[in-house]
Parts: C-alpha cells; structure tokens; sequence
C-alpha cells in the first residue's frame, strides 16, 4: 500500500515541481497563474499522500523525508512527468495525458474500499476534473489553431507518446492492490482513458499514434536522467543544510 | 494576425443571491479560456460562486466629457429619495 501511495505522491511532487519551472516563464501572465494553481494543487495532493505514508509507516518520519530525503530510485512517479517542460505544447500534452489517466483513476479511487484513500480521492478529484479540462481545452486550440500550433503539438506527440503508456501499465504494487480491491484494474479503465484522449484528439485534428513502444519502469524506481537534475534542485537546501526550516 | 489577445472585463458573484460584481480584466483568446483565467486570477481564494465574462469591446461607456448633462440634474432632486416617509415605531428592520 505505501508504495501504491507513494507513486501517487510522486506523480503529483514531480509534474507539480515541473509546472512551478514556468513560474515567470509562461508565454502569458494569465498561464503563469493557471499552471502555478495546477502546481500548487499537486504539490498539496502530494502532501497529504506523502503524511499518510507517514502515518501508516509509523516510524517517526514526516511528508519532508519522502521529498527531500529519497533518491532517484526510491521515486516511484511514471517518467512522463519527470520529462522536461519544452515548449508550451509540449507541457500542455504532458498534461493532458497525465490528466486523462489520473481523473479516471481518481474517479475510481474515490470508490476504494480503503476509507482514506476513497476520501483522498474524492477530494482531490475537483482539483484534477479541472486540470483536465484546462488541458483539454489547450490540446483543441493548439491542435486545431494555427499551423505553427498544430506543428509544435505534433512534435510534441512525437517526443513524449513513448512515455504515455506506462500510467496505465500495471506493475506488481498495482495487479496486487488491484486483485485485492482496493484500487481499480488499470486494464479496465484504459478504454475510458483512450477514449477520452482519443475524442479531444479527434476535435484537435490530431490522430492517437499507434504501435509506438511503450517506456517503462518510473513505478518501480527506473527513472531517465532527468529526475536527478529534478531532485538536485529540489533537495539542495535541506541536503547541503539538514533540517533547515522556513 | 493579431498578436494580442482581447481584453474580457470579468463579473464575479461572491455569494447565491448577491449580484455580478466587476472585479478586474484580463487577456484571453476566447470566451472559455476567459472564463478559465478569471477562475484562476479572481476566485482562487474562494471570491465565488460563479463568473460572467464579457469582451471588453462590447462595453460602451458614458463620456466623462458628458457626466454634466447625465449626473447634474439628479443631484439636487431629494425628493427621488424616498426618505420623507415617517415610519411607525412598530416596523423595524428598515
């Protein structure tokens, strides 16, 4: 179970960390605020995630250990959300696929029979319902807006479908929780994922690629190069100053 | 095209039952993506309930040039108040 949560957490730590990057940076300042509270949103999800490991754990750590005090191979997030931010298309797709899967998965959750977990779920869904529709949103106008818009999603399709597969992917932590019924069978919600991707893909004049092969092994600490640049910056203060507080 | 987005004048409801109020303007490509910046800028510390967005070019406004002829003759019409009632002792909550 804490290794489930903590791929929950981690997720939410490492793409909300990533959106924090455009902070001052996005193309407009009304997208610096929009991707920010999407930040923030994640960053309070893994929070919580990270304050029940701890609880459930019981041996005196708290939500700072998990985040400042792992290394690459104890993070358990997908490696799309470590990928870097690109351009704006590429952040905006990272998103939505992200999105895509997580609001299913959270829709489900929020019916495990795990009380706490049901009730994470069910919270954190309004927040994500958002998200997704946020990056629905941009995936229609950038798809279905100018050619150079179109180009630099397309591009940014072509960079990161390779990442895609994996959130839905079971590895051991999922089929077992899976088999007990406490999270859902990620196979049987594949078909809403897609089919939602797929909808808003067909309204950006966009097709869903096919036959790419699938990257794995984030869940289970495997990670690219860039999640170390991401904890290098992420962790220096309380590393080079430990237990440093504000 | 144009590089700029159009301004949205943006109506935030803080409360059911209170009236739109006018709470700022911002830039945004359309009417959906309005709605979804003013989400963010203006109720993100719980201001609302719910939002109107309204290009700002379909605002017409009085000309402070003319505030004269438009605001000048109500000001000494009291008698549009209706403040010269007596109300009973016994009717409170006015």
């Amino acid at each position: 179970m804490n290794q489930y949560l903590l791929q929950l957490a981690d997720n939410a730590l490492i793409l909300g960390h990533r959106l924090g990057e455009w902070c001052g940076h996005a193309p407009e300042m009304e997208l610096d605020i929009a991707l920010t509270n999407i930040a923030l949103d994640l960053t309070g999800q893994a929070r919580s995630l990270y304050q029940r490991v701890a609880e459930l754990e019981g041996i005196g750590k708290d939500e700072d250990d998990y985040a400042y005090l792992r290394d690459v191979r104890e993070f358990r997030n997908a490696l799309l959300l470590e990928q870097p931010n690109g351009d704006f298309a590429h952040t905006i797709l990272r998103q939505f696929v992200f999105d895509a899967y997580n609001y299913y998965l959270y829709q489900a959750l929020a019916q495990s029979k795990d009380e706490w977990l049901a009730g994470f779920a069910a919270k954190s869904l309004k927040e994500i319902t958002y998200h997704l529709r946020f990056s629905s949103e941009w995936i229609l106008r950038l798809g279905d807006g100018t050619e150079v818009s179109h180009a630099k999603l397309q591009a940014a399709i072509e960079d990161l479908w390779t990442y895609s597969g994996e959130l839905t992917i079971p590895n051991e932590v999922e089929k077992d929780l899976a088999q007990q019924g406490i999270i859902p069978d990620l196979n049987l919600l594949k078909p809403a994922i897609e089919g939602k991707m797929s909808e808003i893909f067909a309204g950006a004049n966009l097709s869903m690629p096919a036959g790419i092969f699938m990257q794995t092994g984030g869940k289970d600490g495997r990670h690219s190069e860039y999640l170390g640049f991401i904890l290098a910056e992420m962790q220096f203060l309380q590393r080079a100053y430990p237990g440093q507080e504000w | 095209m144009k590089k700029e987005w159009p301004l949205w004048e943006i109506f935030i409801r803080s409360k059911s039952g209170l009236n739109h109020k006018h709470v700022g303007s911002l830039h945004a490509s359309d009417a959906e993506m309005a709605l979804e910046n003013a989400r963010d800028l203006y109720t993100r510390r719980n201001e609302g309930v719910s939002i109107w967005v309204v290009e700002s070019k379909h605002i017409t406004a009085s000309d402070p040039d003319d505030s004269d002829p438009l605001f000048e003759p109500a000001r000494d019409k009291v008698y549009r108040h209706p403040t010269f009632y007596t109300v009973p002792d016994e009717i409170s909550h006015m």
